[in-house]
C-alpha cells in the first residue's frame, strides 16, 4: 500500500480518472437506457461500441489520415473529430438496431425469460466481435495522431490537457442532451411511459416497437461517440476491445443505479476515479479488483445503486 | 422471410413433441429394462477409449484426452446447472470457483508452490472442494439478497477478481504457474488390465501421455455427481429451487426460506466447480493464470442453456458439444466462435428451452408466451 502516491498525485489522478470515467459513462448510457425500458442486460452493447471504434478509424482513413500521417490543422482536426463522431454514431446505432431486430425482437414476441435474452445477447456479442476479428486478422488497428495532448490550463501544479477537456466536455454535453431529450420531449415521454408500464403505455397509444428502436438508436449513438473519444485517447483498437470496456461500463451503470441516466454519469465518473485511486494505492494490477469491490460494497448498502433505478420511476 | 421462419419453427416444434413422446415411452418401459439400458450405456462410456469410433474419432488430438475434457466439462455443466438451471440464478463467474478448486490442489499439493507442506491428492481434493464451497458462500452471502440481474454483474466481477489474484498474487506464481500438480495415485496398471489399450502393465495409471486412468476417474466422479444432483433435485431442496426459479416472491410467501436455498445452490454449484478444476489440473500437471478468463465462463453458461437448463441429460450434451466440437473441427479454428455466436442466436429464437429441454421449463416458457397481453 502506498498512500504517498495518492496524496501526491491527487489532482492528476482525479483528472485522469474523470477522463476514463467519461468514456465509461457514455457507454453505460446504452446499458441503462435498454435496461430501464426492457429490463434486459444488453450484453452486445460492448460490440456496438467496438464497431464504433472501427467506423471512426474508417472515416479517418477515408480522408487520408492513417497512423503516422501527421497532424492536420486545428479546423481540420475539429472537422475530422466531428465527422468521426457522426460516422461512429451512425455505425454503432445501426449495429444496435440490427442486434435488436435479429436477436431480441423475436424473443420479445414470446415473452421469453431474461436468461434466454442474455444468451441471445451473448451470441450476438460473440458473432459481432468474431466477425470483425476474422475480417481484421485479429490485428490491432492504429489511429492517426489527430490531437497531440497539450496543456490547456493548470489546477494547482497539475496540467490538464486539451484531450482530457475534449473527452469530459463531449461526454457531459451528450449526457445533458440525452437527459433533456428524455425528460422534455414528446418522444422522451414515450420512452419514460414504456419504462414505467409497457402495457398501459401501449394502450395510451405509444408505439412500443418504435420506442424500443429509439432507445437502441440513442444508446448506439452514445457508444459511437464514446468510441471516437476512446480512439483519440488510446490510439488503437481491435476486435476484442469491447469486452472489458463493456463490463466496466455495465458496472458503472449498476453503480449509479441502472435505468437512471444521471446515475450512469455518476457511476461512470466514480468508477473511473476509484480505479485510478485504487491503482495508485495498491498498484496498477489491482485496479479491476478495487473497482469490483467498490461495486459490491455499494450494492450491499444501496441495493439499487447510488441514485436508484428510475428511468420513469421504478416499476414494481 | 417470416413465412420461412414460421415454417421452420413449426417443424421444430414437431420435433420437440416427438422427443417428448419418446420420453414418455422411455418412462413407460419396465424398470428392469430401463436399468439394463442405463448400465449398458455406462459400460459403453467406460469402454469408449478402447473403441476409437470412426466418425467421432478426433484427428490431430488424442481421443481419450478429448473424452477426459468432455467428462470435466460435463461435471462443470452439472454444477452450473444447479445454479442456473435449477435455482435460476445467473452465475457468469463460474470460472472463479473452477480456479479456486484448481489452485487449492496445486498450492497444497505441489512441491513447486510457496506453501511448504505437501499433502497427497486424496487430502487436497476434499480441501479444495471445501475452499471452493466456502468461497461460494462468501460470494453468495452478500449478493444473493440482490435481484437477479445484479447477481450477473457481481459474479462477473468475482470471476475477474479471481483471475486477477491468480495473475498477480505471490502464492499462485502468476503466468509462470505451478508445476507438478499432485496426481491421484502413483500406482501402476495391474497385469489383468493389460487387454485394454492404453493400460499397459507397469505403466502408471495416471499418466499424461495415456489418460485412460484420468478419463475413468473423471467419468466415475461425473456419474456420482449426476446421481447425487438428481437425488437433490427430487428432494425438498430441489422443489424449493424450482419454486424459487418460477417465482421467488411467491415461494417466500409460501414459506420457502429462499435465501437459504439460494445459498445452498450457490455453495453446491461452487463445490462442483472446484472439484472439476481440481480434476482437470491434476491431469494437466501444470497450472497458470492464463486459463481462467471470463469468456470461458460465459461459454459455459451458454452450453448449459443450449443443452437445456434444468435437464441434466441436456446440459451434459451441451457441455460435450462445447468440449468436443472445437477438437473435432480444428481446421476451422478461426471461424469457431463466430459460428458459435450465430448458433446461439438461432437457438434462442427456435428452441429457447434448449436442445433437450427440461419438461417443467418448457411448460414455464409456454405459460410466459401466453401471458403477453398486448402484442409486444
Amino acid at each position: 500500500m502506498n498512500f504517498h502516491n495518492l496524496t501526491h498525485g491527487f489532482v492528476d489522478l482525479t483528472v485522469a480518472g474523470l477522463t476514463q470515467g467519461a468514456i465509461y459513462a457514455l457507454v453505460a448510457l446504452g446499458y441503462t437506457l435498454v435496461y430501464g425500458v426492457l429490463r434486459l442486460i444488453n450484453f452486445a452493447h460492448s460490440e456496438v461500441f467496438m464497431i464504433g471504434t472501427f467506423a471512426a478509424a474508417f472515416v479517418w482513413a477515408w480522408f487520408g489520415y492513417t497512423p503516422g500521417s501527421g497532424t492536420p490543422g486545428a479546423v481540420a482536426v475539429i472537422g475530422l473529430i466531428l465527422l468521426a463522431m457522426l460516422g461512429g454514431a451512425v455505425a454503432s446505432a445501426g449495429t444496435a438496431l440490427v442486434v435488436e431486430r435479429v436477436a431480441y425482437r423475436p424473443l420479445r414476441r414470446r415473452n421469453a425469460p431474461s436468461l434466454i435474452f442474455l444468451i441471445s445477447a451473448i451470441g450476438a456479442s460473440v458473432a459481432l466481435s468474431e466477425s470483425v476479428g476474422v475480417a481484421t486478422g485479429r490485428r490491432p488497428t492504429g489511429m492517426p495522431d489527430l490531437l497531440v495532448p497539450k496543456q490547456a490550463f493548470m489546477i494547482g501544479n497539475t496540467p490538464v490537457t486539451n484531450l482530457q477537456l475534449l473527452i469530459l466536455g463531449s461526454a457531459l454535453l451528450m449526457l445533458v442532451g440525452l437527459d433533456t431529450f428524455i425528460n422534455r420531449t414528446r418522444l422522451g415521454r414515450g420512452v419514460r411511459a414504456v419504462a414505467q408500464n409497457p402495457d398501459v403505455a401501449a394502450l395510451m397509444g405509444v408505439n412500443k416497437d418504435r420506442v424500443i428502436m429509439l432507445i437502441f438508436l440513442l444508446g448506439g449513438g452514445m457508444a459511437g461517440v464514446a468510441a471516437v473519444l476512446y480512439n483519440i485517447k488510446v490510439g488503437q483498437t481491435d476486435a476484442s476491445v469491447g469486452f472489458v470496456l463493456g463490463i466496466k461500463a455495465f458496472t458503472a451503470a449498476v453503480l449509479g443505479g441502472i435505468g437512471n441516466l444521471r446515475g450512469a454519469l455518476l457511476g461512470g465518473l466514480l468508477l473511473g476515479v476509484v480505479e485510478q485511486y485504487g491503482a495508485s494505492i495498491f498498484g496498477n494490477q489491482w485496479q479491476d479488483v478495487v473497482a469490483f469491490l467498490v461495486l459490491v460494497v455499494v450494492l450491499l448498502f444501496r441495493p439499487t445503486g447510488l441514485l436508484g433505478e428510475s428511468l420513469g420511476r421504478a416499476r414494481a | 422471410m417470416s413465412g420461412v421462419m414460421e415454417k421452420a419453427r413449426k417443424a421444430d416444434e414437431g420435433r420437440a413433441r416427438a422427443m417428448s413422446g419418446l420420453r414418455e415411452r422411455w418412462a413407460a418401459l419396465p424398470r428392469s429394462w430401463r436399468y439394463g439400458v442405463i448400465v449398458a450405456l455406462i459400460v459403453l462410456l467406460y469402454y469408449l477409449p478402447g473403441l476409437q469410433p470412426p466418425l467421432l474419432y478426433t484427428p490431430g488430438t488424442d481421443f481419450t484426452t478429448v473424452l477426459f475434457l468432455c467428462a470435466v466439462y460435463v461435471l462443470i455443466a452439472v454444477g452450473l446447472n444447479v445454479v442456473v438451471g435449477l435455482a435460476g440464478l445467473l452465475d457468469l463467474g463460474y470460472v472463479g470457483f473452477y480456479a479456486v478448486g484448481a489452485y487449492s490442489v496445486a498450492i497444497l499439493g505441489s512441491p513447486d508452490s510457496p506453501v511448504v507442506v505437501k499433502f497427497p491428492w486424496l487430502v487436497c481434493v476434499p480441501i479444495a472442494i471445501a475452499i471452493a464451497m466456502v468461497s461460494g458462500v462468501i460470494l453468495g452471502w452478500p449478493t444473493l439478497r440482490l435481484r437477479g440481474d445484479y447477481l450477473a454483474i457481481v459474479t462477473l466481477g468475482f470471476g475477474e477478481i479471481i483471475a486477477n489474484i491468480a495473475t498477480f498474487s505471490g502464492i499462485t506464481n502468476g503466468t509462470r504457474g505451478i508445476g507438478s500438480v499432485p496426481q491421484p495415485s502413483e500406482a501402476n496398471w495391474p497385469s489383468w488390465m493389460n487387454w485394454f489399450p492404453g493400460a499397459a502393465t507397469g505403466q502408471p495409471i495416471f499418466d499424461v501421455a495415456h489418460v485412460v486412468g484420468y478419463y475413468w476417474l473423471a467419468l466415475t466422479v461425473v456419474l456420482i455427481c449426476i446421481f447425487g444432483v438428481r437425488r437433490l433435485e427430487r428432494s425438498r431442496v430441489g422443489r424449493s429451487w424450482l419454486a424459487i426459479r418460477e417465482d421467488e416472491e411467491a415461494a417466500e410467501i409460501m414459506g420457502v426460506p429462499t435465501f437459504k436455498y439460494k445459498l445452498w445452490a450457490f455453495a453446491i454449484g461452487a463445490a462442483l466447480g472446484g472439484l472439476s478444476g481440481a480434476l482437470f489440473f491434476s491431469k494437466q500437471q501444470f497450472i497458470n493464470s492464463t486459463t481462467f478468463d471470463l469468456f470461458t465462463s460465459i461459454l459455459w453458461v451458454a452450453a448449459v442453456v443450449i443443452g437445456g437448463a434444468g435437464n441434466q441429460f441436456g446440459v451434459a450434451v451441451g457441455a460435450i458439444l462445447l468440449a468436443y466440437l472445437p477438437e473435432r473441427f480444428r481446421e476451422f479454428a478461426d471461424y469457431r466462435l463466430l459460428t458459435f455466436g450465430v448458433v446461439l442466436i438461432v437457438m434462442t429464437i427456435f428452441r429457447p428451452q434448449g436442445l433437450f429441454p427440461s419438461r417443467r421449463r418448457s411448460v414455464e416458457l409456454q405459460d410466459r408466451a401466453k401471458e403477453v397481453t398486448v402484442d409486444a
